[in-house]
């Protein structure tokens, strides 16, 4: 059975906007993104939205629905109480573009800062050969639809917009990780993570995990064993002092960050 | 000719509300404060009591008082023996362990969201903004010391085996011989609890794998970073539970102690 939803969309640009009151019918198995098309076709055919796969699988259509980060077209309708109203805003730590549309560009910026896949030059392409429990735990951070509702979540940029230059975002704190823990990456990314990237900024507070849709456990997966592993690079006291009297040398192969060394 | 607009500024939405979540997103930071503060004071009055903490006849030592080192613990108490002169109860008596057992409770992962969120309100609850206008993180002192975890883990595992030894001594009757009551099951089983949260402790989980790169390379470690991996998932569970289990130890003990209450003896 159908009814009329009450929605309360932002509409506006970089300039201004507020929300805007609309009247949107609704029908059994419909999700947030099908009633905002139905609002599109038929109320506000000016509504801009980015959207793709309708299928939680691109990462387009983040938003934040009742205030909490959320993919449009994962979010049914069946789980609010018709008689209340929606809230549809824009991500709030990405500059808007137009309507419900943010420019994510800071994450692609941050993306090609990390150093690369580093393998050992002496392996050819074609010879890497890895075991199934070594690829599992790579294999959790490959899920990631690059939605950037972690990014989007985490107070250290979105309470904090000075915190943008230095912190990287879970999303790619996880990225740092991943090539972190790879059997085939040389490099050693522990310097760069806690200085280049921000790492210490994170205080776990996990929100990235609980607002995943693809359910990854950034936090516990991720971002702890990063933190783990500059701890006992950087803090351990044992390792200090071994470097100090030359008996554990400092391991080479810290790469750069593009433009910061 | 066309007239080409300027691009938009880029600024984020202007949306004054602190948040527009219409669940009830106080409420875990409300029963974290509220659970907390009560274990803390009980906890802080306890220690510093100096009575009731142990019953020589059925040798149940709390878990405050364990190791008892203060030269004021009453005969049978002391495992470890004296190392302060007998005085009043200023120095928590087991303060060797208490400043570990703190120190790894308050630099652990869990914790750590549990009082960031609930006390400091950094954030209070996810999309829910912050009071304050700076925020550095665990990049400076003091919360760079957090960073610690993993050497208060290591002191922890001896405590744990210090208080591992305090349930078997509470497996002896009144007569030095096997016997047990309801206090011996109770410290038997938050010991056992204080295991599995000692070991679901994410330091562990990357000493005993996590640090690997190859897996396939140390089968033995990669098993055990997997047992672990599953405690690890039940942290918080664990982390609760233990306070729960180590209150409720002390308060039956204390009240056995005191005469309030008379153990339950099952055998001996």
């Amino acid at each position: 059975m159908g009814y009329m939803a009450a929605l309360k969309v932002w509409r506006g640009d970089a300039g201004s906007g507020a929300l805007t009151d609309y009247k949107v019918e609704v029908n059994e198995g419909e999700v947030v993104l099908d009633v905002l098309h139905r609002l599109q076709a038929t109320q506000a055919g000016d509504l801009a939205l980015r959207w793709n796969c309708k299928a939680g699988k691109c990462g387009s259509c983040s938003m934040e629905i009742n205030g909490r980060p959320r993919l449009g077209c994962m979010t049914r309708m069946s789980t609010f109480d018709p008689a209340d109203t929606l809230t549809i805003t824009p991500m709030r730590t990405f500059p808007v573009i137009r309507d419900l549309v943010t420019d994510v560009s800071f994450n692609y910026a941050k993306a090609r800062s990390i150093p690369s896949f580093t393998p050992d030059p002496s392996i050819k392409p074609g010879e890497f050969r890895m075991q199934q429990e070594d690829v599992n735990r790579s294999q959790e951070f490959r899920k990631c639809i690059e939605c950037y509702l972690c990014q989007n979540t985490c107070h250290v940029i979105r309470d904090h917009a000075e915190n943008e230059a230095p912190f990287a975002g879970p999303r790619f704190l996880m990225r740092v990780a991943e090539l972190e823990m790879h059997p085939c990456d040389e490099a050693d990314r522990r310097d760069i993570a806690q200085d280049d990237f921000g790492l210490g900024y994170c205080n776990i507070t996990k929100c990235c995990t609980e607002v995943c849709p693809e359910h990854i456990k950034i936090t516990d997966n991720a971002l702890i064993p990063l933190k783990e592993r500059v701890a006992g690079h950087k803090y351990d006291p044992l390792v200090w002092l071994g470097s100090k009297i030359s008996r554990r040398p400092a391991k080479a192969g810290t790469p750069a960050v593009p433009g910061k060394r | 000719m066309t007239q080409v607009s300027d691009a938009p500024a880029r600024t984020r939405a202007q949306i004054s509300e602190r948040t527009l979540r219409k669940d009830r997103w106080w409420q875990a930071p409300v029963v974290v404060v509220t659970l907390l503060t009560i274990w803390l004071t009980y906890a802080t009055v306890r220690v510093f009591t100096g009575h009731w903490y142990y019953v020589p006849k059925y040798h149940y030592l709390t878990p405050f008082y364990s190791p008892c080192v203060s030269g004021e613990c009453v005969p049978g108490s002391s495992t470890l023996g004296h190392w302060i002169p007998a005085i009043p109860p200023i120095i928590p008596y087991a303060f060797v362990s208490l400043v570990f057992v703190l120190g790894f409770r308050l630099t652990c992962y869990y914790y750590r969201r549990a009082y960031y969120r609930a006390f400091w309100q950094s954030p209070p609850s996810c999309a829910v903004r912050e009071p304050h206008a700076k925020y550095t993180g665990e990049t400076r002192f003091p919360l760079i010391m957090q960073n610690l975890h993993r050497y208060f883990f290591y002191v922890v595992i001896v405590i744990s085996v210090l208080n591992t030894w305090d349930v078997a001594q509470a497996f002896r009757g009144p007569d030095g011989n096997f016997g047990f009551g309801l206090g011996s099951l109770i410290m038997l089983a938050n010991v056992v609890l204080l295991w599995c949260y000692t070991l679901s402790c994410h330091s562990c989980r990357h000493i005993t794998g996590g640090r690997l790169k190859h897996f396939s390379r140390h089968p033995i470690r990669y098993w055990a970073w997997t047992k672990v991996s599953w405690l690890n998932a039940r942290h918080m569970q664990l982390a609760w539970t233990t306070l729960g289990t180590l209150m409720l130890t002390d308060l039956y003990i204390m009240l056995v102690a005191s005469g309030a209450i008379s153990d339950l003896r099952f055998f001996n």
